[in-house]
């Protein structure tokens, strides 16, 4: 009897004009554009540099300040007050004023002043800009006192602890490794999760739920003949962007891909058991489509996608405990840049399970033949 | 007039009976605001450190409990083999490992050439980043200590100034954003979905032949949608003051004005989507999935315009939302006024009257 | 007709939604290879009626039995044994004609052999052979009707409930509709029809009328007719409606 239904949903999903093309198209777009604009890194600062100085040392360090590759020089302006309208219009982030007795102070007295004035609307960027610019003006200090003052007898060797610092499975720390397997979740959540919502509610929109009802279709068969093509869709979807991070970014995963899939299904199957519980109690599309969206709001971004989970106050954590992407999040990264095996996530597989068999229970017990 | 005002009326009513579309629009910019504001945050907590400590003398000892007295670090797991670093990241059990060798208080005392390998979990870069910067700090501490050093006789000492916003709370970024979305996600979506809706079930054309114009039936749908963009605006602004401290440094009037102008943009869009789906499945993921997922990541709410590359950058430029935040922030958090807004006021209104123009342009052929 | 045979009995069946009864403490009964004609005015409960007869929805109170079944607690083997067509003609529009057919025939558990071989048959007989692979929502409205309600029969019920089946078609569609209801009855399948067409009523064996959630008449419209000393079932109808406190 179920095969007959799962014929239905296939034929119908292939035929609608918009589903198929969103589906295939919706992910290639997706991978191609936005790991370009997920990238947290703090780059192309602009930086306005007020130099009542012009001395050898003022140049020095403002090239200093533009060869470090994290600021753009937008102007030189000649005071203060012009620098600050620079930022009052958006043109500059940060501003570095060195006063006129710059070079005489330092060659005199052995220190002088500056002032890094930051926007910092962008706390992030605000911050880290004034602190890279900070950075360098030590790195300067370092630079002038080896030319200038007298190396101190080799005798008393100052203790100094030398760091070396190496980052483990992203070397490069490339923002990107980092963001396309969560980006994955969020496509396969977007597509397995709006998609089954959507569905049941329109079948009660044009009635033939009503005709489905009548007959002696299970409850069960009618939920699993609804899973079975969104399953598959996420697999394909899964496909489309494991091939693209390869081919277009060049990621590839150090764990095995398996894992992946296995981890996949639980996770398609949990996500579109959500999407039907909705869709079971929405009467309308639009209420079925507003809930999704509020709760993947809220999942998306308490799942660890965006900001880290150990850096949220304790009740926000404790509500990702009850998150499914932050499971499927932890799997992807873990396997695509740890090489983390089926073993190893244990505590993910348990998790992701539960919520299959939680969201589908309800899924169930919620559709209701008989009002 | 009168005709008007019952058009108006009749919308009110349907949205009114819908309560859990009401309450989602009307709690949902609520919930963000508490999550923007309190949960999402880059900053790093509750760092769990691993250590690789061969030596186990003073110097050594010292640094360990240095870190383990910071209030951000914990030393979590002591290693017995810097193999096992590997799987004790991959456990997901640690985020960075301090690596000493061996004799290190020796070297450190007597050679001057002691060294120390952080390793961190690379997966998230700018935790790792971060997580060197504390270590490296609280190395840098140790060292001074240890070596009695005054400080350096020769020196720059930069002051820093930190404008508007010198908690650095990244919740002064946010709050615009939210804004942005929110607004854009009312109007657009929900205006296009109600027309669309009339259109499926066949009531439009009841409307059309009314003598009501067709231009009054569109306000009428989409007045009511403004009246609860303003209230949310009104509850954004009250949380934003009251419960995340974020102050309005500027002048209110104009930003509701500015509000007021992105509303129509967005009021724009949503007609225009109405104009191009047939269903109401259709104008939903339009304005959802491809309005919205665009919008969180292009117009520098939460990823910021400059460091992406430059196609995407044209790509920002025409996404309103991109525009209404950087009036927002200028307005609300830097307390500027009106003068140096003039060019993203002058580009939404530029958006807001083409995109009427195409919209009703468009509106009006599908009738024939 | 086996008048001995009773496939649909009801006792003071009732429905109630908060203070109001939709359906009110109903009793009779129909007889195998009935056409039995349920009739009133709109919002005099006939479709809650139905509905709770088909176990789409749950009686307040009173009982009830389709085909030897409890209507309250065995309505999964009340609907193994009825067919159903309901105002909308529920088919799925995106389907083709034979999909639609193939779908619901598998799900009443037919096989996949005898779906092919009636499917031939249903085609030539309703003369529908062109149309097997048009999408059903590109059907002419009277074609959907036809089509919806061979659906609901095709795999031989005993008791084929119809809501409203013939709303929006034209006269004579209507009259070729109930032809086909005809040989239905003829090959003993008992069909329960609710409609507000007073001249349909002329075509049941038996009928019954609804007023407020009562029914206030129930015999052959050959009785009916005589009984309240009318000549049609409109006056029968009129008669009895008059005293209705509610719908239109």
């Amino acid at each position: 009897m179920i095969k007959y239904l799962i014929e239905k949903e296939f034929k119908q999903i292939l035929r609608d004009s918009f589903l198929p093309r969103l589906i295939i198209g919706y992910p290639i777009i997706m991978m191609l554009v936005l790991p370009w604009a997920a990238n947290l890194e703090i780059k192309n600062i602009n930086l306005s540099v007020v130099d009542n100085n012009h001395s050898q040392y003022s140049r020095q360090l403002v090239q200093k300040a533009v060869s470090s590759g994290y600021f753009r020089l937008t102007d030189i302006s000649y005071s203060y007050d012009e620098a600050i309208k620079s930022i009052e219009k958006g043109d500059a982030d940060v501003i570095m004023e060195i006063p006129a007795n710059f070079e005489q102070d330092l060659v005199k007295q052995g220190n002088a002043k500056l002032l890094i004035t930051a926007n910092t609307v962008n706390g992030t960027k605000g911050g880290l800009s004034s602190s890279y610019l900070s950075n360098i003006v030590m790195d300067f200090t370092t630079d002038i006192k080896d030319k200038w003052v007298q190396p101190v007898k080799a005798a008393s060797i100052t203790p100094t602890i030398k760091i070396v610092t190496q980052n483990r499975f992203n070397p490069h720390l490339d923002y990107k490794v980092f963001m396309i397997p969560a980006l994955m979740v969020i496509l396969l959540t977007v597509l397995c999760g709006f998609l089954p919502a959507l569905n049941i509610v329109s079948e009660k929109e044009k009635g033939t739920i009503e005709q489905i009802n009548v007959t002696p279709v299970s409850k069960l068969s009618f939920i699993v003949a609804k899973l079975i093509p969104y399953w598959i869709i996420g697999f394909l979807v899964l496909t489309i962007c494991f091939g693209l991070a390869a081919l277009v970014y060049g990621i590839t995963p150090t764990g095995h891909l398996i894992t992946i899939y296995f981890c996949a299904i639980l996770y398609v199957l949990a996500i579109s058991g959500f999407g039907l519980v909705i869709s079971n109690n929405s009467e309308t599309m639009q209420q079925a489509m507003f809930v999704m969206f509020f709760f993947m709001m809220v999942l998306i971004l308490l799942s660890g996608l965006f900001t880290p989970i150990n850096s949220m106050p304790q009740w926000a954590q404790t509500i990702t405990i009850f998150n499914p992407l932050k499971y499927f999040i932890q799997v992807m990264r873990a396997v695509y840049l740890k090489g983390s095996g089926i073993m190893e996530l244990g505590k993910q597989i348990f998790a992701l399970t539960l919520f299959v068999v939680f969201f589908n229970s309800w899924a169930i017990i919620s559709y209701r033949k008989k009002s | 007039m009168k005709q008007f005002l019952s058009f108006i009326r009749k919308e009110f009513y349907h949205i009114s009976r819908d309560k859990r579309t009401i309450l989602i629009l009307l709690g949902m910019p609520i919930v963000q605001i508490v999550i923007f504001g309190f949960a999402i945050t880059t900053e790093v907590k509750d760092v769990r450190v691993a250590v690789f400590d061969p030596s186990k003398d003073e110097v050594t000892q010292k640094i360990i409990e240095k870190l383990d007295a910071n209030e951000y670090m914990n030393v979590v797991s002591v290693i017995d083999h810097p193999e096992d670093v590997e799987s004790v990241f991959r456990e997901g059990k640690a985020d960075i490992a301090i690596v000493f060798n061996q004799h290190f208080s020796e070297n450190f005392l007597h050679t001057g050439d002691a060294s120390v390998q952080l390793i961190t979990d690379g997966t998230d870069p700018n935790t790792a980043t971060i997580l060197t910067g504390y270590v490296t700090n609280i190395l840098s501490s140790v060292q001074q200590e240890i070596s009695g050093q005054s400080k350096a006789s020769f020196s720059i000492t930069p002051e820093v100034k930190l404008l508007y916003n010198p908690g650095m709370k990244g919740v002064y970024n946010f709050v615009p954003g939210v804004m942005g979305l929110i607004l854009m996600l009312i109007c657009a979506m929900m205006t296009s979905i109600s027309i669309v809706r009339e259109k499926e079930t066949g009531t439009m054309e009841v409307l059309l032949v009314s003598p009501v114009k067709p231009i009054y039936i569109i306000l009428a749908k989409a007045i009511p949608y403004l009246v609860l963009s303003a209230i949310n605006l009104i509850t954004i602004l009250l949380l934003s003051v009251y419960v995340l401290g974020v102050p309005i440094a500027g002048s209110l009037t104009l930003l509701f004005a500015v509000s007021l102008l992105f509303i129509l943009v967005s009021l724009a869009l949503g007609l225009l989507i109405s104009t191009i789906t047939k269903t109401q499945v259709a104008a939903m993921l339009a304005s959802g999935m491809v309005l919205m997922l665009p919008v969180i990541f292009f117009s520098g709410m939460i990823y910021p315009t400059e460091n992406m590359p430059v196609v995407l950058q044209w790509i920002s430029n025409i996404i309103p939302a991109k525009w209404y935040i950087i009036c927002v922030k200028k307005i609300m958090i830097e307390g500027l006024d009106i003068s140096f807004v003039l060019k993203e006021i002058g580009i939404l209104s530029v958006m807001a009257i083409t995109l009427v123009v195409i919209s009703l342009k468009k509106f009006n052929d599908r009738l024939e | 007709m086996n008048e001995n045979n009773i496939v649909i009995e009801t006792k003071d069946l009732t429905k109630r939604f908060g203070h109001f009864t939709a359906v009110d403490h109903i009793t009779f009964n129909v007889h195998e290879g009935e056409i039995f004609g349920f009739l009133g005015a709109n919002g005099a409960g006939k479709t809650t009626a139905m509905k709770m007869l088909c176990g789409l929805s749950k009686p307040t109170s009173g009982s009830g039995k389709v085909a030897g079944y409890d209507i309250g607690k065995q309505s999964e083997l009340v609907k193994r044994n009825i067919g159903y067509m309901s105002q909308k003609f529920s088919l799925y529009e995106d389907l083709k004609v034979w999909e639609n057919i193939r779908l619901f025939a598998g799900i009443y558990g037919m096989k996949d052999k005898d779906i092919a071989i009636k499917t031939e048959e249903l085609l030539s007989r309703l003369g529908f052979e062109s149309e097997r692979n048009t999408l059903v929502k590109s059907l002419p409205l009277g074609w959907k009707q036809k089509l919806s309600f061979s659906v609901s029969i095709f795999h031989e019920p005993k008791i084929v409930f119809l809501d409203e089946p013939t709303g929006g078609v034209d006269p004579a569609t209507r009259r070729q509709f109930w032809e086909l209801i005809y040989q239905a009855a003829d090959r003993g399948i008992t069909v329960f029809v609710t409609t507000h067409y007073m001249d349909e009523a002329e075509y049941c064996n038996r009928v019954s009328i609804m007023v407020d959630g009562v029914i206030e008449a129930l015999d052959s419209p050959v009785n009916l007719k005589k009984q309240f000393g009318v000549n049609g079932m409109e006056d029968v109808f009129y008669k009895l409606a008059r005293k209705a406190k509610r719908g239109e």
